[in-house]
């Protein structure tokens, strides 16, 4: 439905100047149509409001074998709604292999951060797709590895000219095979030699950094191959796309940008009652709430599966419902249709307050701000009060029919990863930890608490098996970081390696904390480099989960250490506020910085370096996994 | 029912060629709003079958010459029943 009472109403606001409000009901329209209309329709009002909104820039290249000017203004309405201000480059068509081969052609000159290689079956392997039954099994081998090779060449060319991400369309399968059900038959069919050039995809993809593949073919089917083309819009426009389809596409490649720009969720808070099972426990009692393998309660098993998944990729979860605390946990302890236990969730909240002061509880427990937190609760009454309480806590949209939940949970982008650390994995276990710490620290002074941790920090270079938890950190940490400097795996990879790196001056390192509660695991990292005289700090940053530890002196000293025995006589850096940094703005100074200079609201702080500048605190233990200045001795 | 079909194909064609509603009427054609070129009538074309789930053939993608005549195409590509 095409809203003109909506559209009037942004456009007062806009007029009023109520940003603000304007954002939030622009993003409303967005998620009523969804259509090039209402993309139409927001653009130039996103560009008016750009100024007002805290938006990030980032920049797409689509590489691409079809039209998809149309899907264009849909990406950018989508992004926008998602906190993105999307600059996007579009290749000629089919001149994709020559501008990734290239190295100075117009895709690399518009410096993408991502790129999306969309091609066709089609159009890279015309032969196989076309001809295929004209084909010998011999041949049919030969244009499957002619064309795994063009992809890794392409790839290979890519990445050595950008430090982009790059996302690769796998290849369709047609809607019917050359050769009928003979496909199905036997060793040499069409679908199997489509399926093993994805397979090829999937591991030259694998063996490069920053390049992943998009499972194009899962994509048509998963929206129904039958229906997904218009084979006249193909021959008139070079569109292959039916109009009904396109916003699929969007949403696939949003489902990429979500992780790889950082927005996502890291802990989904969920209602108990018609959410994690059907009825209300308070009335129903354990044997009337419906939870089990058979229907009805089937679709609230699936939806715990679901959540289970979720907590497996490392998305916390977390519990906030309006109930009687005893009643709630007998079902969690106790109910026999339960997949997920006690030990899944990281906070708890049940008891009858409003679930806004709860989520703001949770946010405070866990370290998290509350544009970390997704709420997801069966009853739009809640869900709108919360997003009007709340505004930067995602809300899940659940459908009214309690069988769509777990698909609405699988579907949703925020708990989309594109690279699993063993942190993630361990992330619930991790925060468990965390609260008996915090439990410690309540008995005990500051000083004896930090005592009794019995701390050991860990620093070493950052490696090829630390790379993705390192850009992961730098992308989505907010609090402690001073300047909050977004890095791809790419580009780090780039200060690693010995030719690019060392000669350069930059040096890259991680920080692990481990205590007597457990392994905090991969929690810190800082990027330095070393100019004539001096070694500033480009990027300093602490996981929420070790902050206020003193963890951040210990790894100051050893900054400051490594910078003194490399020959600099000072150490300097910027601190750039943001709304979200505040925990950071007392670091230089608290560590006997001054100032050095002031740009806008940053600022340039500088220390000499002398012997012992900053002192490791003695109830740490600093371990540093450094081959040349293991004790302060050179190699 | 043809007002309400009228409305929404305005509606589309506003948004889609970023003019006023007001002056989107039943007679603006490529020739009246400066906007409607090729790549703005395959946009307005796309927009139109997935609002009203339809798909145009190539040949009455061609014929479209102004707002009316998408009502009227609409109109008998949906049925009676719009």
């Amino acid at each position: 439905m095409n809203s003109q009472e909506t559209r009037q109403q942004i456009d007062r606001l806009i007029a009023e100047g109520n940003s603000a409000a304007a954002a939030a009901a622009l993003a409303e329209l967005w998620t009523q149509e969804k259509s090039p209309s209402a993309a139409a329709f927001a653009l130039p009002r996103y560009e008016r409001l750009r100024p007002d909104l805290a938006l990030r820039p980032y920049r797409v290249a689509i590489l691409r074998s079809f039209t998809v000017e149309p899907m264009v203004p849909l990406l950018r309405a989508a992004a926008f709604i998602a906190g993105l201000d999307l600059s996007v480059y579009v290749s000629d068509f089919n001149a994709y292999p020559q501008e990734m081969l290239d190295a100075s052609s117009a895709l690399y000159r518009f410096q993408p951060d991502a790129a999306f290689l969309a091609v066709q079956t089609r159009d890279v392997a015309p032969d196989l797709w076309k001809e295929f039954a004209d084909l010998e099994s011999a041949q049919v081998r030969s244009t499957a590895s002619r064309v795994t090779n063009d992809f890794r060449d392409w790839i290979a060319a890519f990445r050595k000219n950008s430090r982009a991400h790059l996302v690769i369309h796998n290849l369709e399968q047609p809607l019917f095979p050359a050769n009928g059900l003979l496909d199905a038959q036997g060793n040499n069919g069409q679908r199997l030699a489509l399926e093993q050039i994805n397979h090829e995809l999937r591991s030259i993809a694998s063996e490069q950094t920053g390049v992943y593949i998009l499972d194009y073919d899962s994509l048509i089917a998963r929206h129904g191959r039958n229906t997904w083309h218009s084979e006249q819009k193909w021959l008139t426009a070079r569109l292959p796309v039916a109009a009904a389809n396109l916003n699929h596409v969007v949403d696939e490649w949003m489902r990429f940008l979500h992780p790889l720009t950082g927005k996502v969720a890291k802990c989904l808070v969920v209602d108990l009652d018609n959410t994690l099972w059907g009825g209300i426990i308070g009335e129903d009692g354990m044997d009337g709430i419906r939870l089990g393998p058979e229907y009805p309660g089937a679709a609230y098993q699936e939806l715990q599966r679901a959540l289970l998944d979720l907590h497996r990729r490392g998305v916390l979860l977390a519990i906030c419902s309006k109930n009687n605390a005893d009643d709630a946990r007998e079902v969690l302890q106790h109910h026999s249709g339960m997949k997920l236990q006690p030990q899944h969730f990281t906070a708890m909240r049940i008891n009858w307050e409003d679930k806004a002061a709860n989520l703001r509880e949770i946010a405070r427990e866990l370290n998290l701000g509350l544009d970390a937190l997704a709420f997801l609760d069966d009853n739009p009454v809640e869900r709108r009060q919360l997003r009007g309480a709340l505004p930067e806590v995602a809300v899940v949209e659940l459908p009214a029919d309690p069988m769509l939940f777990a698909r609405t949970v699988r579907e949703c982008p925020l708990f989309e990863r594109l690279t699993l650390s063993t942190e993630d994995q361990q992330r619930g276990a991790m925060y468990q930890a965390q609260q008996e710490r915090e439990q410690q620290q309540k008995t005990l002074s500051r000083e004896d608490f930090l005592r009794s941790l019995q701390q050991e920090v860990e620093i070493a270079p950052v490696v090829k098996a630390t790379l993705a938890r390192v850009a992961q950190l730098t992308n989505k940490t907010n609090q402690f970081n001073l300047t909050t400097h977004r890095w791809t795996e790419q580009q780090i990879a780039d200060l690693c390696s010995a030719d690019l790196g060392a000669a350069s001056g930059w040096s890259s390192f991680s920080l692990r904390v481990r205590d007597r509660f457990g392994d905090n695991g991969l929690a810190g990292v800082a990027i330095i480099h070393r100019e004539q005289d001096y070694c500033e700090i480009d990027t300093l940053l602490l996981s929420c989960r070790v902050i206020g530890r003193s963890v951040e002196t210990a790894f100051l000293s050893f900054l400051a250490n490594h910078a003194r025995e490399g020959g600099a006589s000072r150490l300097q850096g910027w601190f750039r506020p943001t709304t979200k940094n505040q925990p950071a703005r007392d670091f230089y100074s608290g560590h006997g910085f001054v100032v050095e200079q002031q740009e806008g609201d940053a600022t340039l702080w500088t220390l000499k370096l002398s012997q012992n500048a900053i002192p490791c605190p003695d109830w740490i233990r600093l371990r540093t996994l450094i081959g040349e200045t293991t004790n302060g001795e050179t190699k | 029912m043809t007002a309400p079909l009228l409305d929404r194909v305005r509606g589309i064609v506003a948004d889609i060629l970023q003019v006023p509603l007001a002056e989107v009427g039943p007679d603006s054609s490529p020739e009246s709003i400066a906007t409607w070129d090729s790549v703005h009538h395959l946009n307005l074309v796309l927009a139109l079958e997935q609002e009203f789930n339809l798909q145009f053939e190539p040949e009455e993608i061609d014929q479209i010459g102004n707002v009316g005549q998408i009502v009227t195409l609409v109109s008998k590509k949906v049925g009676a029943g719009a």
